[in-house]
């Protein structure tokens, strides 16, 4: 009988009270859950957010403007109430000629810089050198436009005295600059993941360590490459203040890189920075501009999901 | 007779080796190509707008005369903006990534949110820029405030924390969780004493990059409307500002020379707010960095 007390507080009781408490009514464990759910559903809602905003307010500026003239016609210009021409080719083009820079500038040498930490670099210089080319990559996109507009273009204009100071030349170099670090870091990791007795091999069989790099490691890690290059080229797409300070603000369809020009972004910072009132059709332009922009990175990033799926080599 | 040949072979390896050596140094000369450029954009910096970089230069409002112009409403702007993205981007962020990598079922929605993350990574800042024009400044009615901007800026950093958050939760071993279960702890009680703990110099590491990404971005806030150029200090996160690198576009903008080396000066400022930041990063880590 005496017993009995403390068969009430006996731990197996003590327990199952404490796990009954959990189970009813309001608790932690249950609303914690949800709230994380919530705070994960804020990205999607935000993807959700620059679709819908896109979408409406580019079908907006399509019921003022023709899709037909906005996709074919070769002049934007859309500050004048009579003459407005809304033609999105000039500020492709203006977009594609610095890209294109930038990739001939950033392919080459992020690509040998990859091959020389991965191959050549003792682990000691290559711990030293990696994280300083990432302070590149790591500097506000205002201070490569300044660097672009002071340094850069001054120095081309002395070697091609046709050359307008406000140019797609410089910006693109500049860009490529910028995406370098990018090529290269993800190039490493590509090639750093080929297995050491492929090397191993290679160098049995005799062949030098470029052989080795060129024919063997190259190849191998060719998918984690070209998704490298291709985050580069959306990344240069849609940068914005370098060709914004260096870039110009001329929109024009051609292939002359020595003339000023305007991209898409350059074209919504103008904007954005003018007087222009909400409602007026140049405020709308510049949702189908971003909706232009916002397709063309989102393809590319999907081609680089898809090469480093598609085409990864298993080991 | 000997079995090898040795000058014949090394007639053969010489034009393969002497190629090795070439490109040896051309991979060289590549790699040393970013240093280099890195160091010529600091020296011209630091030489263009040393003159201008002085305890003047932070305690002036922005001026029409170049000799008088500082950058004081700027930087408390930038600090009133990362005050804002610090805590916003943190919770959600690291909300996400718990519920990603503790709570999450591997489903179709799980995979979509993981999917949808990194795509949100490689959108252009400036249409985070439109983003923010249309539900914050005109559909909510903040207009160009401090949060405003602080919103926008905290889904542009988002995916960064989110990834930073999810590789140190799932670093944090798994004998850990097991242990705190089997001391009779409950899953949230593991996750908030055990894990996020253990996954916390991870966390902090990527929440500063982020942060690092939040003050040195210009696009998106010229989409918002923030003033190139303004006199007076936000008292409230409702109020008008402008931060550091507005400045800087601002200064760079303008074509006489003085306002360019103003820029150098102001760029200095952000530099160094930078590599704070960044210091603040590698402490943390070397600190409670821990193997398991």
């Amino acid at each position: 009988m005496a017993d009995e007390p403390l068969k009430n507080h006996s731990i197996q009781d003590l327990i199952s009270q404490k796990f009954k408490k959990r189970q009813s009514g309001f608790s932690f464990e249950r609303i914690v859950p949800i709230l994380l759910f919530l705070t994960a559903l804020i990205s999607v809602l935000t993807t959700i957010g620059i679709v819908l905003t896109l979408i409406f307010e580019t079908i907006t500026f399509f019921t003022r403007v023709s899709i037909v003239e906005f996709l074919t016609a070769k002049r934007w210009f859309p500050f004048s109430e009579t003459h407005g021409s809304y033609g999105i080719l000039p500020l492709v083009s203006g977009t594609l000629k610095v890209t294109g820079i930038a990739i001939l500038v950033a392919v080459p040498i992020g690509i040998a810089s990859a091959v020389y930490l991965s191959e050549y670099a003792s682990e000691k210089s290559r711990r030293i050198i990696k994280p300083i080319l990432e302070v590149l990559a790591g500097i506000p996109t205002i201070v490569y436009g300044y660097f672009a507009l002071t340094f850069v273009t001054p120095i081309l204009r002395s070697v091609m005295p046709g050359l307008e100071i406000f140019n797609a030349l410089s910006p693109g170099i500049v860009i490529g600059i910028m995406i370098i670090p990018m090529i290269a870091s993800l190039s490493e990791d590509a090639m750093s993941s080929v297995p050491n007795s492929i090397r191993e091999g290679a160098l049995g069989l005799g062949s030098t360590k470029f052989e080795l790099a060129l024919k063997i490691v190259l190849p191998s890690a060719l998918s984690g490459i070209i998704a490298s290059i291709v985050l580069a080229v959306s990344r240069a797409i849609g940068e914005t203040m370098i060709v914004t300070v260096a870039g110009g603000s001329t929109p024009t369809l051609s292939w002359d890189v020595t003339r000023s020009i305007q991209t898409m972004t350059a074209y919504i910072v103008q904007v954005s920075q003018g007087d222009v009132g909400y409602g007026t059709t140049v405020y709308y332009s510049i949702y189908a501009v971003g909706m232009t922009l916002f397709l063309f990175t989102l393809i590319m990033n999907f081609i680089a999901q898809f090469v480093s799926r598609r085409f990864r080599e298993e080991y | 007779m000997k079995l090898i040949d040795h000058s014949k072979v090394l007639n053969h390896m010489k034009p393969r080796l002497s190629f090795n050596v070439f490109f040896r140094f051309l991979f060289l000369l590549a790699t040393l190509f970013g240093l280099l450029v890195l160091g010529i954009l600091l020296y011209r910096i630091i030489s263009e707008g040393f003159p201008y970089f002085d305890l003047h230069f932070f305690q002036s409002l922005p001026s029409r005369h170049p000799e008088q112009a500082g950058v004081y409403t700027a930087l408390i702007g930038s600090i009133w903006l990362m005050a804002v993205v610090a805590p916003v981007s943190l919770i959600l962020g690291v909300g996400t990534a718990i519920f990603l990598e503790e709570y999450a079922k591997k489903n179709a929605i799980t995979t979509f949110i993981q999917i949808n993350i990194s795509n949100l990574a490689g959108v252009p800042s400036i249409v985070f820029g439109l983003l923010g024009l249309t539900v914050f400044v005109r559909a909510l009615a903040l207009g160009s405030s401090v949060l405003a901007a602080g919103l926008t800026m905290s889904l542009l950093v988002l995916p960064v924390i989110i990834v930073a958050s999810q590789e140190a939760i799932r670093s944090v071993p798994k004998e850990l969780r097991q242990a705190s279960y089997g001391l009779g702890a409950t899953k949230w009680q593991t996750i908030l004493r055990v894990v996020l703990p253990a996954a916390i110099p991870g966390i902090l590491t990527g929440g500063i990059l982020a942060l690092s990404r939040a003050i040195g971005e210009t696009a998106p806030l010229v989409v918002l409307g923030l003033p190139l150029f303004l006199a007076f200090l936000p008292r409230t996160v409702f109020d008008i500002f402008t931060v550091l690198p507005m400045q800087i576009f601002n200064w760079t903008s303008r074509p006489q020379e003085e306002f360019r080396a103003l820029a150098a000066a102001g760029i200095m400022v952000l530099l160094i707010l930078l590599l704070l930041l960044n210091t603040i990063a590698v402490l943390i880590r070397n600190k409670y960095q821990r193997r398991y």
